[in-house]
């Protein structure tokens, strides 16, 4: 593409697809996809308006992310066809996909982290001079007026590394923009970013809808379908079930679809007899990221600990694991002050922390669910003369596989190949092998489907009657407010509440959270 | 859901019972596949057999004893996630410094003139030390430091060549103690050969059943999160490594005793063939995953391989060219059978 071309591709009017010529700018029909002994996809239609943002919504395995794959042109669909501004075509690779007008916006961000933004933007379309170079000074002013259209304000001169995932997803936007799209492809965009974020992303995914872009949008999180989606289909086990107008139905009415069940109860919060305080943290402080961070925890207790992403409430729970010492502050376990300065410390001391990051921080992805389970508990337990008994530990790891209910043939299952919410109950069950009296949650429940969530929930709630005094993180409002008995507050690194379950409710902790 | 494993290239669908085919059941399938091949083409160039033939069998297995020692050692390296680029040139410093101690008095003794006969395990001691002490810098290096374990081991590998020279200025060093030599001679010239199989079992031992070798898998498999359930990785990352480095002086005492002469220019790229033993039989490079019986495997491969182009009378030059297409083969079954994984969501 020369550079005259690529300015006038920016040029929007032109691009303003013409709703009249056809109802759907993309139909999926009867799209069919199997992997070696899976049907992942079984005649699976979703039909998306241009102008319109149309979510996909379904547990994890039901089949969304392949359905996605298929109109971004990764994977070929075994049988049906795909149809874009009413015609049907073919996308046998991405660029296919790209260049006919879908683009795609992953969950995990694909962005060269050593280049800068217009870089990022402009690969493999950089404007040339005369003499057949990059054209920077051409590149910075397309950038920027793609910006300024899209109302995004950042330097296209800095590098995608130093820039904050919610920029970094803007960068994503403007790019996929910037190739005309008519469909846009957004695969859970707010896993990652704070509620601030949040609201310009979808003043962007408004103006973009404006613009007559189809927007598929992937999500797990329903008060966002309410807010930005127009109309939502629903998968289950890679069948289509349904697709209405959000403005039609509730938000039970989803669940419903989604699960084929009715969730009687979501958040199986019972009444626990409190025992004595277990653990007791003063003036927690590691510097320059939280200070001063004070609270009990009792046996039989659920301290939530809410706060915006990046207000340091992972932190926190990093560093009672001993995985970031604090600089000071004290940390006592039945009234007694310990010293925790390495996770193994931590795990001595009966604690057991689920980290934030199933992938980065959690599943040993090349090993087995036995071997998963079992690690955590290979420093004394279990271990005579530095050989592991293998035949006591299996036995207990199955116990624990089908207490949780994980699904999977047998233990010697690879843990890559397990769902989302499979593999974290294997993560679970690696530390409720450990019989910790202090349990430490990050996220328990996320990016999982609404079956595990429900499970994951219960097993904490029995946890607590078993008298383990649990801190819980969670960004999502309804869990925080449904499972805790008490509710810490951060904000920028310092807690500012401490709410009872009684006076505990949305308002106040968003609240105490955005001061 | 999609949950349910795909059967993998090369492997047989068990789903219904509970234990699978190792891994390397394919790897020994090629390496009977490779000798197989030599067999007939040996009856078709040669007119003879290439495996009936006793004292070929000796030697193929002789010549893979050494490098699989240390191969055993890079093994559970690369599990970690590393590499060890080191070994050779840890083989030529151990074998120059403990050659000193191991000549007898019916020779111009080089760096200790006046040193009474040795007992083989004291030359022995020696050997394995030296190499665990290199192996112990790459470690310390590699965990204190955090520089990778590519250029860790590099600076080892170009440094211990040079100490390996500067040691005798050069000079070989030969006339070994009876008792010495029988490290490399013994037990009807076997001796390497057993030594070999006898720190394969242990490691093989050690890697499956033991915590050491459970958090050597973790490690390699998710460093950060075998940091969050309580594994101490640089502790472990040093002993990983002072054990390649054991082996490895170790290696060195074997080869020089059976070839009753210790050189500063010995054991060249044996840290590759070594390398290439373990890729060969399915340790994977980005780490997690593999077995110290593959390796074994992969080290026949090499030996047979070896020994049969020279038994097909194949050009010197030709066998490293066809070595090296082997070695990246092997890295692309490797990473295909990773694609495959991933690819299932």
């Amino acid at each position: 593409m020369n550079s005259a071309s690529q300015v006038a591709a920016l040029d929007m009017n032109s691009a303003v697809p013409q709703p009249q010529d056809y109802e759907y700018v993309l139909e999926v029909i009867n799209a069919r996809k199997e992997f070696p002994g899976v049907v992942a996809l079984d005649d699976v239609s979703l039909r998306v308006r241009p102008g319109t943002v149309h979510a996909l919504m379904g547990e994890n395995g039901a089949g969304k992310s392949t359905l996605m794959k298929i109109i971004a042109g990764i994977y070929q669909p075994d049988g049906g066809e795909v149809r874009l501004r009413g015609s049907a075509v073919e996308l046998p690779t991405p660029l296919t996909a790209q260049e006919a007008g879908i683009a795609m916006i992953h969950q995990e961000l694909l962005l060269m982290d050593y280049m800068t933004v217009a870089e990022n933007i402009w690969i493999r379309r950089e404007p040339k001079n005369r003499f057949g170079f990059v054209d920077h000074d051409q590149m910075r002013r397309n950038t920027l007026e793609l910006f300024n259209r899209l109302n995004i304000n950042l330097d296209p001169d800095a590098e995608i590394r130093d820039l904050s995932v919610a920029n970094r997803q803007m960068v994503e936007i403007a790019k996929a923009v910037s190739f005309n799209s008519d469909v846009l492809i957004m695969d859970e965009p707010t896993s990652a970013i704070t509620e601030k974020e949040v609201a310009h992303l979808f003043d962007i995914i408004r103006d973009l809808k404006a613009q007559g872009i189809g927007i598929v949008y992937i999500t797990h999180k329903m008060n966002e379908l309410f807010e930005i989606a127009d109309e939502f289909s629903v998968f289950r086990d890679g069948r289509y079930i349904a697709t209405h107008a959000s403005t039609e139905v509730t938000r039970d009415d989803i669940i419903r679809m989604m699960v084929g069940r009715e969730i009687t109860q979501m958040f199986p919060k019972e009444d626990v007899a409190l025992g004595e305080v277990v653990l007791s943290v003063r003036n927690l402080t590691l510097n320059g990221v939280f200070r001063d961070i004070s609270f009990d925890v009792r046996a039989g207790e659920i301290l939530g600990l809410a706060g915006l992403v990046g207000s340091g409430r992972s932190n926190v729970a990093e560093t009672l694991f001993g995985v970031t010492p604090a600089d000071s502050g004290t940390i006592s376990i039945k009234g007694r002050e310990v010293s925790v300065s390495s996770p193994h410390e931590a795990i001595k001391l009966g604690m057991a922390f689920l980290t934030e990051d199933r992938k980065d921080t959690g599943c040993f992805l090349p090993l087995d669910i036995q071997e998963n389970i079992q690690v955590a508990v290979l420093h004394d337990q279990y271990v005579k003369g530095g050989f592991v008994s293998e035949a006591e530990l299996e036995n207990a790891s199955e116990e624990m596989g089908r207490k949780l209910r994980i699904k999977t043939p047998d233990m010697q299952e690879c843990i890559e190949n397990l769902s989302g919410g499979n593999q974290q109950k294997v993560l679970i069950a690696r530390w409720l092998l450990t019989n910790p009296g202090i349990l430490i949650l990050d996220e328990p429940t996320r990016g999982i489907d609404v079956g595990a969530k429900a499970e994951i929930h219960s097993l904490i709630t029995q946890l607590a009657h078993k008298g383990v005094a649990v801190v819980m993180i969670s960004s999502e409002m309804p869990e925080v407010l449904g499972m805790s008995d008490r509710i810490l507050v951060m904000h920028e690194g310092r807690a500012t509440g401490i709410l009872d379950r009684e006076e505990a409710d949305q308002v106040k902790i968003m609240d105490l959270a955005a001061q | 859901m999609i949950t349910r494993t795909a059967t993998a290239p090369g492997e047989v669908p068990v789903m219904a019972s509970r234990k699978r085919l190792p891994p390397e059941v394919s790897i020994f399938l090629v390496l009977i596949g490779i000798a197989a091949f030599f067999e007939i083409l040996g009856w078709f160039i040669v007119g003879q057999s290439f495996l009936t033939n006793v004292s070929r069998l000796q030697i193929i297995i002789l010549q893979v004893s050494v490098i699989g020692i240390i191969a055993v050692g890079v093994t559970q390296v690369i599990i970690t996630g590393g590499i060890d680029l080191s070994s050779g040139s840890v083989v030529a410093m151990c074998a120059m410094i403990a050659a000193t101690f191991a000549q007898s008095s019916n020779w111009p003794k080089l760096i200790h003139p006046s040193l009474a006969d040795m007992p083989f395990f004291v030359p022995l001691m020696i050997g394995l030390a030296v190499g665990a002490l290199a192996g112990f810098i790459n470690g310390w290096l590699i965990t204190k430091t955090k520089i990778p374990p590519f250029i860790a081991t590099l600076g080892m590998m170009v440094t211990a060549r040079g100490i390996a020279r500067w040691y005798t200025d050069g000079s070989p060093v030969s006339g070994f103690t009876q008792s010495f030599t029988l490290l490399g001679n013994g037990l009807d010239r076997w001796m390497p050969v057993v030594i070999f199989l006898l720190v394969a079992a242990i490691f093989h031992i050690v890697m499956r059943y033991t915590r050491f070798g459970k958090f050597t898998y973790a490690i390699g498999a998710n460093p950060q999160a075998a940091r969050v359930s309580g594994i101490n990785i640089d502790t472990h990352l040093i002993k990983v490594y002072m054990i390649a480095g054991l082996l490895t002086g170790l290696a060195a005492m074997v080869a020089i005793a059976r070839i009753k002469t210790a050189q500063a220019g010995m054991g060249l790229m044996y840290e590759l063939d070594a390398i290439a033993a373990a890729v060969i039989g399915g340790v994977s490079l980005s780490g997690g995953r593999g077995r110290i019986t593959g390796t074994v495997i992969g080290a026949l491969i090499l030996g047979v391989m070896l020994s049969g182009f020279t038994f097909l009378r194949v050009d010197a030059y030709y066998q490293d060219i066809i070595k090296g297409c082997i070695i990246v083969a092997a890295v692309i079954v490797d990473q295909y059978r990773q694609g495959k994984r991933s690819k299932k969501t």
